[in-house]
């Protein structure tokens, strides 16, 4: 098998297993869901890190360092801000009471 | 570090972003989900510095560049204020499109002739598509931000301004891809980033949720298309996981708000702009004072509160959830009917709601809470419109027709807490508060409600 051909394997695959983990999920998760989904693509900053390295020219290296920067925010934003929405669902709401003041 | 071993470690990362979406989508996982997805960023992020053949020319530049972007990303996702969240994960999608966007940009300039032309094809995809998500996110930011108006923006002749814009787009696709050249490669990116403004513009205010979830889905996959020319494995995994859940949301959430996605994208074209003679004309409501609505309160059986964004706005949940202790200590049977799309997006009033500890067991859907109408005595709608318009299912051709509501028109009397007469974010007249039954209290919603509760306990 080709190396383009794997790739195309491999998105195929993932198409299926995307599909398949989402599709169950109650109105109330949604925001949430799609704020973790946001942060996941984040991991282009991995991309950018890499063509930084690879930078051949200065013009190469401002972009790829700017895609740094705003596949940092991206996420690492994503991942906290999703985080905080989620703070709110947790335990019980008896519970949620006494906590609230700690998560301040 | 062998090139087996980074692969390895890569596929772990993939399978904990598996696990991150399965968590997520569960109420019980959804926060450990988010850390297993967090934890997986993380340990692909160091990883990418051992990976083996890299330079580490500029590491400390790369360096530097990360903590910037830690430094901007995290005090203002811990900062913003639960009602200004959705603007803030558009901002965060349309930032993660313009860096796949400049991945791409980069790699292709590098790879000069020598890329094949599936990489070529890729690339060209990875720069439109980014572009898109980066300039549509932007004014989703404006729109949900108030900084622009949240109506449809419909010019004349628009419809053929953005097919035009389409055409070109794809020819310069196809003139990148024969000639290689720089320069058609930046006009292709130029005109998708006009895309992506055109595009957005026309979709009405209380659509806009659905949008972000679609350009979400968009970013997901450019960041696979960028693996595939950087031949990343990951970054194949991680944006096909996010643009698969991304589509398969995106169709929930219109389907939650009774909105096809096509008519969603497209419905601006067809649609007439909305008459805003209408605001014109004055037309008598009944308003009461707070001693009013706290007397109808006091001597229902049954009250049900809809809260909406006006409640997020004015920061009355602390007070809206005293009011109902309040009610509920004098034997009054309360509830919450909450709208799936209240506020900005599926589930926002219910983070809102949470954040004031309100009772989970008086946070009543809006299936089960609508049969129930009849037998209420008072409704107090507390900031919010779009979601209780009648017009709703009145008036066909209106931006939010066909969109389920809160019958609370079924209701003895109907409470509104309003600003003022001002029309929903949809920007649609609301028939209901010209309605008999109808009492309107303006004002601010948590100073109304301070005054109600004051006023309930005279009594």
């Amino acid at each position: 098998m080709s190396n383009g051909l794997a790739l195309l394997s491999i998105f195929v695959l993932s198409v299926f297993i995307g599909f398949e983990v989402v599709s169950k999920v109650s109105t109330t998760l949604h925001t949430p869901l799609m704020s973790g989904a946001n942060a996941i693509h984040g991991i282009i900053l991995v991309g950018a890190i890499t063509v930084a390295d690879r930078a051949a020219n200065n013009l190469q290296l401002i972009l790829a360092i700017i895609a740094v920067v705003l596949a940092t925010i991206n996420m690492v934003g994503g991942f906290v801000v999703t985080d905080r929405m989620l703070e709110m669902f947790k335990g019980k709401p008896r519970a949620a009471k006494s906590e609230a003041g700690d998560s301040k | 570090m062998s090139r087996n071993l980074y692969d390895l470690l890569g596929l772990f990362v993939s399978v904990c972003f598996i696990m991150a979406l399965k968590g997520l989508s569960s109420p019980k996982s959804a926060r450990r989900g988010n850390l297993i997805g967090a934890f997986g960023a993380t340990v692909a992020t160091v990883l990418v510095f051992f990976e083996p053949g890299s330079s580490h020319h500029h590491i400390a530049l790369i360096l530097g560049a990360v903590l910037f972007g830690v430094v901007v990303g995290v005090p203002a996702a811990r900062k913003i204020q639960m009602t200004q969240m959705p603007q803030l994960v558009a901002l965060f999608n349309g930032v993660g499109g313009g860096a796949a966007a400049l991945v791409a940009i980069v790699e292709y300039l590098k790879l000069g002739s020598t890329a094949s032309t599936a990489d070529v094809v890729a690339t060209v995809f990875t720069v439109i598509v980014g572009c898109v998500s980066f300039s549509g996110s932007v004014i989703t930011f404006l729109k949900l931000q108030e900084l622009m108006t949240t109506r449809p923006v419909v010019f004349p002749g628009g419809r053929f301004v953005i097919a035009g814009t389409l055409v070109g787009v794809l020819g310069t696709a196809g003139w990148v891809i024969n000639s290689l050249g720089t320069a058609p490669l930046l006009i292709m990116g130029a005109l998708a980033l006009a895309f992506g403004v055109l595009f957005v513009l026309p979709v009405g205010g209380a659509d806009v949720p659905i949008v972000i979830s679609l350009l979400n889905a968009f970013t997901g996959l450019t960041v696979a298309a960028s693996g595939y020319v950087l031949q990343a494995t990951l970054l194949i995994v991680a944006g096909t996981l996010v643009g698969a859940s991304g589509t398969i949301l995106t169709r929930l959430m219109a389907a939650a708000m009774g909105r096809s996605l096509f008519g969603t994208l497209f419905g601006a074209f067809t649609a007439k702009p909305q008459a805003a003679s209408e605001a014109g004309e004055v037309r008598p409501v009944k308003s009461g004072s707070a001693e009013d609505v706290a007397i109808l309160l006091n001597y229902a059986q049954r009250v049900v509160i809809v809260p909406g964004f006006g409640l997020a706005v004015a920061q009355a949940q602390h007070t809206v959830r005293e009011m109902a202790d309040l009610l509920t200590s004098k034997g009054i049977d309360v509830a919450y009917g909450i709208h799936p799309v209240a506020g900005r997006m599926p589930g926002h009033m219910n983070v809102l709601l949470a954040e004031a500890n309100v009772p989970y067991e008086q946070l009543v859907e809006m299936e089960e809470v609508n049969p129930t109408f009849p037998q209420t005595d008072v409704v107090l709608v507390v900031g919010a419109n779009d979601v209780v318009n009648p017009a709703a299912k009145t008036t066909p051709g209106c931006p939010i027709y066909g969109m389920p509501i809160l019958d609370v028109a079924q209701a003895g009397n109907v409470i509104f807490l309003k600003r003022s007469m001002r029309p929903g974010f949809a920007g649609i007249e609301n028939e209901l508060l010209y309605d008999a039954k109808t009492t309107l209290l303006f004002g601010d919603a948590k100073e109304s409600l301070t005054k109600v509760v004051s006023a309930l306990k005279n009594l």
